[in-house]
């Protein structure tokens, strides 16, 4: 690419220049296949070195280069003076050139065994990777560890770069063998998009242009391969998702969430939802300081503001509600771990995703990959630049994708929590749900000691009534009695609960006894804490509510009956359930086709159709006070 | 539709910003009133629309930049509305620290460096925004785009905490400190591009234009007021100038140019066989002079 013909298109046609799209790669390779010769050649024959820097790197080359009279490339790159003594690359170095139709940003990674981690580092960022491979060796131990963490990081494209071809006299048959074998072993790790390409880095053949020397050879040069990979596609097609990095509010009147996009499109609008929270909610306008945007996607830096009040703050993800992330607090992953001091399994890391930190721990080590070998190994511990398969464990439930399908909602670094180091990169496998990943874990601290500390006795408040009956209305407002008289409380309600732990379940009269037991054994597990549980369900057989009352000790059980006669109800219709399950769209509905066994002995019972629920939170106030629930404040 | 590569710049440098006054209690953003700094407060205020960006700006003055930086600095801050701290090391001006009487490197480093550092534990900033490229020097090309400095602002390449995806660890202790550099993934020509494509103010020192100078080492000085030492007889010359970075007028380089226009800046430097600090005096001084001025903490 002349100098001229950018000369000429920043004069003429500046607005090109600025339709250039952007390409971030990295190159990897062992000590001597020769990375920094091939960016020092392709800043080179860019026409990117400077007259200055080309005289110090002349100057440099006498001095320290390793290539006798002739200019040292790799002397371009390497730059922290303790490197050009040792001659190898041993941090990660970024460097930019572009040509007429794009932008590179490349990340020289090194290639010695102990700096595995900074080749993870700019792995995370590239959407393509150059291989490189000396021609003359093959495929080595490091080509396959470079390769599973390219493949471990999902960088989208690899271009196999098999380098001093001149040092085998340009020889097909070597590069068909080494290709061939390179090949097979790609797709046995999962990588898709390959491309192998014969160079001379240091001659410049197949970098810039197709070379003379390699007649047998009809595929593109390596620019060619740079510039015409694929970057448009993206994350345009996956469903909507933004995580909130910051509150923007200026003054009382104008409240947005700040972040970026980091999946699909939202526009002016569309129905989102919160979560953790899983609050509803619509786009109204989406701020730029160049003016509101009708749409916005992807990669995208912006302001939501939406049509309620809902309560939002930094580490919420904002997504689209059909296609929202999972939320869990614990997941699997593979980490690699960053640093001397070893992962130990069961201390407190502290876990930064995208917009979040929460305490979290590796609950269980299930193996170790050999990065060389690529065998599963048995293990208790990771040591720097090992990777590990692992189940973690955290304070308080995140919003994630897998880092398959999103890889910003996906991926997270551990913290250490006295030196504040990163210590490991972690890719999120699946969120668990399942009860054999579920260890019980040893209690040194009991009940008594919890509920002492609140200040309050635990209890399982159970709401049960007929749909409609204003169970959860009451049930809200006593959270928030208890919570301004700073009781600590959890609300489980239906909806909720079938939307996430429960969201297996059906209506059938087995599906609703199941959901009962597991809404019982969340209740307990809620009292071990010390808590008030504020339980909002239908709950309608006796024998159920009988079965959680049973699991729970002596006085924990509060059963709230909030009575409204079944005509009270559907003509309240609050959710607009009864008239579907009178028109027929809704099978097994309580109080019509499955039947409401009203409690015989409840704690309290309120009179729905009397009192209101300010009155009715009044009233379960009072009986929990006198029932020594809650100490005096 | 997929983002221009401006496009992509910005907003990685917006979700840089936010995510410093985020997690960070006491951020400033260093304002030199160069080019790159132009294209960072842009930025800036792009990232916190419409609230103001929620940190002030601080430049460290020397007291020897050109005049015009000065009059153009205070003619933003008052258009902007945004907060400025100017800070000057009143030490070193009681020492009459200058680059003519105490040559380049100690004026640098203590009105520059000494001053920075100053004014970084006068107010306890823990993270402070600077302009630096990657593509301006090799030992920047390595530097993290969060970079931690110790409690005596030194930073140690050897120990810099990787930096993947977009995840940046903003955990420090007390008394430590970040430098951030959003621009990092920037080149000079991506500065331009966007200085011209989203018509960001600069100082017109960087348009050619008829100004008295003088040769010292071969490089062209501009005689911005009388304290410039002037040989015997020596006259400043009147020549159509221009200048590709800013900073001391003493220690800037001008060449001489016809560029009185944003593309012609743009079409000299892509035909240009020099890089941008090659102006700058005080990168000469050995090899790897940048790297040892960044461990003692210049920013």
């Amino acid at each position: 690419m002349a100098t001229q013909t950018i000369a000429a298109q920043a004069a003429g046609d500046l607005d090109a220049a600025v339709e250039m799209t952007l390409l971030r790669f990295i190159t990897c390779g062992s000590v001597d296949d020769g990375k920094s010769t091939l960016i020092g050649r392709l800043l080179y024959d860019s026409k990117l070195i400077l007259e200055d820097q080309m005289e110090s790197l002349v100057d440099d080359s006498r001095k320290v280069g390793t290539q006798g009279d002739d200019i040292d490339f790799a002397l371009l790159v390497d730059g922290l003076a303790a490197e050009r003594e040792q001659g190898i690359t041993i941090d990660v170095a970024y460097r930019y050139f572009n040509t007429e139709t794009r932008k590179f940003i490349v990340a020289d990674t090194p290639g010695h065994e102990q700096y595995t981690r900074n080749m993870a580092t700019g792995a995370s960022t590239a959407e393509l990777a150059i291989i490189l491979i000396d021609a003359r060796k093959g495929i080595l131990t490091q080509t396959r560890r470079h390769s599973y963490i390219v493949s471990l990081l999902k960088v989208p494209h690899v271009i196999l770069a098999i380098n001093k071809m001149d040092l085998v006299d340009y020889d097909q048959a070597v590069f068909d063998r080494i290709s061939a074998e390179y090949r097979e072993f790609a797709r046995s790790i999962g990588l898709t998009d390959v491309s192998c390409i014969p160079i001379s880095a240091l001659k410049g053949d197949n970098v810039m242009e197709a070379s003379a020397a390699t007649p047998w050879y009809r595929g593109p040069a390596l620019m060619q391969g740079l510039e015409t990979v694929d970057v448009a596609v993206k994350d345009l097609s996956k469903p909507f998702s933004f995580p909130v990095q910051w509150v923007n509010r200026p003054n009382l009147d104008f409240r947005g969430f700040s972040g970026t996009i980091a999946g699909g499109v939202v526009a002016v609008g569309d129905e989102i939802v919160a979560l953790p929270s899983a609050r509803t909610s619509k786009v109204t306008r989406i701020v730029t300081y160049d003016g509101d945007l009708d749409r916005a996607e992807a990669g995208q830096a912006v302001t939501l503001v939406l049509a309620d009040e809902i309560d939002i703050s930094r580490g919420d993800v904002i997504a689209a509600p059909k296609n929202r992330p999972e939320v869990t607090d614990q997941f699997m992953a593979h980490l690699l771990w960053m640093t001397d001091e070893p992962m130990l399994p069961s201390r407190p890391y502290l876990l930064k995703t995208t917009n979040r930190t929460v305490s979290a721990s590796i609950t269980a080590l299930k193996h170790k990959v050999n990065v060389n070998t690529l065998a599963e190994e048995a293990g208790r511990s990771l040591t720097i630049n090992e990777v590990g398969v692992c189940n973690l464990a955290l304070e308080a439930p995140i919003a994630f994708d897998t880092f398959a399908d999103n890889h910003l909602l996906g991926s997270f670094v551990l913290i250490d929590r006295i030196t504040n180091g990163t210590v490991a990169m972690g890719m999120i496998d699946h969120g668990l749900r399942r009860a054999e990943n579920i260890h019980w874990q040893a209690q040194t601290v009991d009940k008594d000691a919890r509920s002492r500390l609140k200040r309050q006795k635990p209890a399982v408040l159970w709401f049960t009534g007929l749909s409609g009956s204003g169970k959860s209305t009451i049930a809200n407002l006593v959270e928030q009695r208890l919570y301004l008289r700073e009781n600590h409380t959890v609300i489980l309600d239906g909806d909720n609960v079938r939307h996430g732990l429960n969201r297996d379940l059906g209506f059938t009269d087995s599906d609703r006894v199941e959901n009962i037991r597991r809404i019982g054994e969340t209740s307990k597990l809620m009292a071990e804490a010390g808590l008030i549980s504020i339980v909002s369900f239908i709950s309608p057989f006796r024998a159920e509510r009988q079965m959680v009352r049973s699991l729970l000790e002596p006085g924990e059980f509060v059963e709230v009956f909030v009575d409204a006669s079944l005509e009270l109800c559907a003509s309240r219709d609050p959710k607009g359930l009864y008239k579907k399950a009178q028109a027929g769209e809704i099978k097994n509905f309580t109080g019509f086709d499955s039947p409401y066994e009203a409690p015989e002995n409840p704690e309290i019972t309120i009179d729905s159709a009397n009192v209101s629920a300010e009155q009715a939170a009044d009233q379960i106030m009072e009986y929990l006070a006198s029932n020594g629930y809650l100490s005096e404040v | 539709m997929s983002l221009s590569h401006l496009e992509n710049l910005e907003a990685e440098s917006i979700h840089i910003m936010r995510e410093v006054v985020a997690e960070c209690e006491n951020p400033v953003m260093l304002y030199s009133i160069g080019k790159d700094s132009a294209v960072m407060l842009r930025l800036a205020m792009k990232a916190f629309y419409p609230s103001k960006p929620p940190f002030p700006l601080m430049h460290v003055d020397t007291t020897w930049k050109f005049r015009e930086m000065i009059e153009f600095r205070d003619r933003m801050v008052a258009e902007l509305g945004v907060d400025l701290i100017v800070h000057i090391n009143q030490e070193g001006v009681a020492q009459g620290i200058g680059p003519f009487s105490h040559g380049s490197a100690i004026h640098t480093d203590v009105m520059k460096t000494q001053g920075l550092k100053q004014a970084l534990d006068k107010f306890g900033f823990d993270a402070a925004f600077g302009g630096a490229r990657r593509d301006e020097e090799k030992s920047r090309s390595k530097e993290r785009i969060f970079s931690f400095r110790s409690k005596n602002h030194r930073w140690d390449p050897k120990s810099q905490r990787p930096e993947m995806w977009s995840l940046y660890n903003c955990r420090i202790h007390k008394g430590e400190s970040i430098r951030v550099f959003p621009l990092s993934n920037w080149t000079e020509l991506d500065v331009w591009q966007y200085i011209q494509a989203e018509d960001i103010p600069i100082v017109p020192l960087y348009y050619a234009k008829e100004r008295p100078v003088v040769e010292r080492d071969g490089t062209l000085i501009m005689v911005d007021d009388d304290r410039m030492p002037l040989a015997p007889g020596e006259v400043p010359q009147m020549k159509k100038v221009r200048f590709r970075t800013l900073g001391c007028y003493p220690l800037t380089g001008a060449f001489e140019s016809d560029a009185t226009t944003l593309p012609d800046i743009i079409n000299e430097m892509l035909v240009s066989r020099t890089s941008e600090r090659q102006g700058r005096v005080i990168d000469k001084d050995g090899a790897a002079s940048m790297e040892k001025k960044k461990q003692e903490g210049y920013f």
